[in-house]
């Protein structure tokens, strides 16, 4: 199993990204991917390499501002959650922290990467806290 | 005068497999003519013994724990000090063909600028630095890269795809259905990644980057100074080498090497003389990184299936000496060569059988650290007698050397001298040891070495892992072990040489990068 976790924070509340971030149409606005496209509960997400995920979208928490999502129907991938968190650490800053649980293994990597990616785009959006 | 280098680099090159190091079955006669005409340096080693970090130690002239590139996947800053930027910005012509590596292969989200060019069609991409200026990737104006499959973005790929696409699947799959190092056995004996390779030899790697090198070669002027890195991805693993080749070693008719053990409770006994991480690959039971099958039990590797890949190696050498020759031919025909500084080496080593094992990892030994070197300088700049060079020396050197090279000073990044000329030159110079390290962490599984070469005594420390508590060690005395079968580590009588080996490491290696760069693939 791959386990992999990044993490990154940020000068805007918890409120303000999990506002952005919690909506899944709008990852590739942030995460390193061409497009996105949500119908209910599934999500098709788009790479630049143009391999195409499928997932299925697990939680979306606007409490606890958590995500959760797994890529289905992918014969390579056979066990994956992805899970990012917003936590606040005061009014005007947060951390958000991108978890994911794969097989195979070296997947999470190259995901852990993109997910490196996405985070430091988001800093660039709302600024290093 | 014009100030030109070659630089010429191999992939997983073991020191014996050069006829000028002693190698008796793979004809190099370029490369042996080169060494004949310079300086062969008989202990160079690489600070690292995997593609990324040692590449990157070549092109920065820092220690791993400098430039921080610790394992493959981990890629190297964009902004990195670079010895090929220094030559641009003093207006040298630079180019990179064949195999870069300093950005990890496995890209899915496309992140890394290695694997964007051949798609963009662009040379090179450029960045805007803060003070306005526009300066190329690491500094090659020109990069055209490939790696040891015909598969992924690179532009040897791509040109496959383009040009002869049912040639696509004739090269061995380096990576299984999990994307792992492809454990599936092939060729006459079934040993890890060979294969027979119905390639026609004109559409192989090898030849690929010498077309490549001697087109981008063949388009500078008379007057331009270049630096042209041409980097054969060969004779690292799948052993494929095109079928049409195979005929130049019978693998049936070839020896054993040297550093194989025939004897199997030998073996192990020499093993388990190590520390435990040796035994515990060797029995499958302890697979710390992405270096090797993770599937492929090293114990079962038989003496026939050594012999095979040792043979496909070889054909592998030749093909990269004769690739070599045509350069060096073009070279000559534009009446440039005595212009020119000749650098050859390689990245690490390869086991070929050595210990029963195949592949590398955390094991400094001479299979993966002793590399060939070789630097023939250019006549027309310089009148070096040819030699032999016996003091350690390290590739941490060859920034500095290509430097000194183009009569720039010594970059202050740069963490070593440049190469000596001889050996008197190598004590002036500062080369008292040279210092590798290794670093592997694969989802809770942590090997950490560090490494220290000083005269004729290596002597490796364990740091605190996953199987290791920081108190075993390697030592081993190269003139009278040069296999490395008896490690005097925890031998008392050798506790002083050992111990001042150890202070020596300490007080020299670099302070460790932090906080660590983050792994983004295996690969």
């Amino acid at each position: 199993m791959g386990s992999v976790r990044r993490h990154a924070v940020l000068a805007a509340s918890a409120e303000k990204v999990w506002d952005f971030i919690g909506r899944p149409e709008v990852l590739h606005e942030w995460f390193p991917t061409s497009s996105t496209r949500v119908e209910g509960d599934k999500r098709w997400v788009t790479l630049p390499s143009g391999i195409v995920f499928e997932e299925q979208i697990l939680l979306v928490d606007n409490d606890l501002r958590r995500f959760q999502y797994s890529i289905i129907g992918n014969p390579l991938i056979t066990h994956h959650v992805g899970t990012f968190d917003v936590i606040a650490l005061d009014d005007d800053r947060c951390i958000v922290v991108y978890g994911t649980d794969i097989e195979p293994e070296v997947l999470g990597l190259a995901i852990g990467a993109a997910a490196g990616q996405g985070l430091r785009n988001l800093q660039e959006r709302f600024g290093k806290g | 005068m014009p100030r030109r280098i070659l630089f010429v680099t191999t992939d997983q090159q073991r020191y014996d497999g050069l006829g000028c190091n002693g190698g008796a079955v793979a004809r190099t006669p370029v490369i042996d003519a080169i060494a004949r005409e310079g300086i062969r340096y008989t202990r160079a080693i690489p600070s690292n013994v995997v593609c990324m970090p040692s590449r990157s130690t070549m092109l920065t002239g820092q220690h791993v724990s400098t430039h921080g590139v610790w394992m493959n996947g981990v890629p190297l800053p964009v902004d990195a000090p670079s010895i090929a930027m220094d030559l641009w910005r003093n207006g040298w012509r630079t180019a990179l063909i064949g195999k870069a590596h300093f950005e990890p292969f496995l890209d899915p989200f496309a992140l890394f600028t290695e694997n964007s060019l051949a798609t963009l069609g662009e040379e090179t991409l450029y960045r805007e630095t803060a003070d306005g200026r526009r300066e190329p990737h690491r500094g090659f104006e020109h990069m055209e890269l490939a790696t040891h499959n015909g598969m992924g973005p690179l532009h040897y790929a791509k040109w496959l795809r383009e040009n002869h696409p049912e040639a696509i699947g004739m090269l061995y799959p380096i990576l299984n259905a999990q994307l792992q190092v492809n454990e599936a056995g092939g060729g006459d004996t079934g040993a890890p990644q060979v294969k027979h390779n119905p390639m026609p030899r004109e559409w192989y790697h090898t030849d690929w980057v010498a077309d490549r090198a001697a087109a981008w070669l063949d388009a500078q002027s008379d007057s331009d100074d270049w630096f042209c890195w041409v980097s054969f991805p060969d004779p690292h693993h799948a052993w494929d080498p095109p079928m049409s080749e195979l005929h130049r070693v019978d693998w049936r008719q070839l020896d054993l090497p040297a550093g194989w053990i025939d004897d199997p409770i030998e073996r192990e006994r020499v093993l388990a003389g190590k520390p435990a991480h040796w035994l515990g690959w060797y029995h499958g039971t302890f697979v710390s990184n992405y270096e090797a099958p993770a599937k492929w039990v090293p114990a079962t590797l038989t003496a026939d299936q050594v012999r095979e890949v040792n043979a496909m190696v070889h054909i592998q050498n030749e093909l990269i000496d004769e690739a070599l020759g045509r350069i060096i031919n073009l070279l000559r025909a534009k009446g440039w060569y005595d212009d020119v500084d000749v650098v050859f080496t390689t990245d690490h080593g390869e086991f070929q059988g050595d210990f029963g094992l195949l592949f590398k990892g955390p094991y400094h030994v001479d299979s993966l650290m002793r590399l060939p070197l070789v630097w023939r300088p250019a006549p027309s700049r310089t009148t070096v007698t040819p030699a032999t060079v016996d003091t350690p020396v390290g590739l941490v050197s060859l920034a500095a050397t290509f430097a000194d090279i183009a009569g720039l000073p010594r970059p202050d990044y740069t963490e070593s001298a440049r190469l000596p000329v001889d050996d008197d030159e190598a004590v002036g110079l500062g080369h008292e040891r040279v210092l590798t390290e290794w670093d592997s962490v694969l989802f809770g599984k942590i090997v950490s070495l560090r490494t220290i070469t000083r005269g004729t005594w290596v002597c490796t420390a364990t740091l605190p892992g996953s199987v290791h508590d920081g108190t075993d060690g390697e030592l081993y005395d190269l003139r009278n072990d040069p296999l490395q079968h008896v490690n005097l580590w925890h031998d008392p009588a050798h506790r002083a040489v050992r111990d001042d080996l150890l202070d020596d490491m300490w007080k020299n290696l670099p302070t460790t990068s932090s906080p660590r760069r983050e792994c983004d693939a295996p690969v």
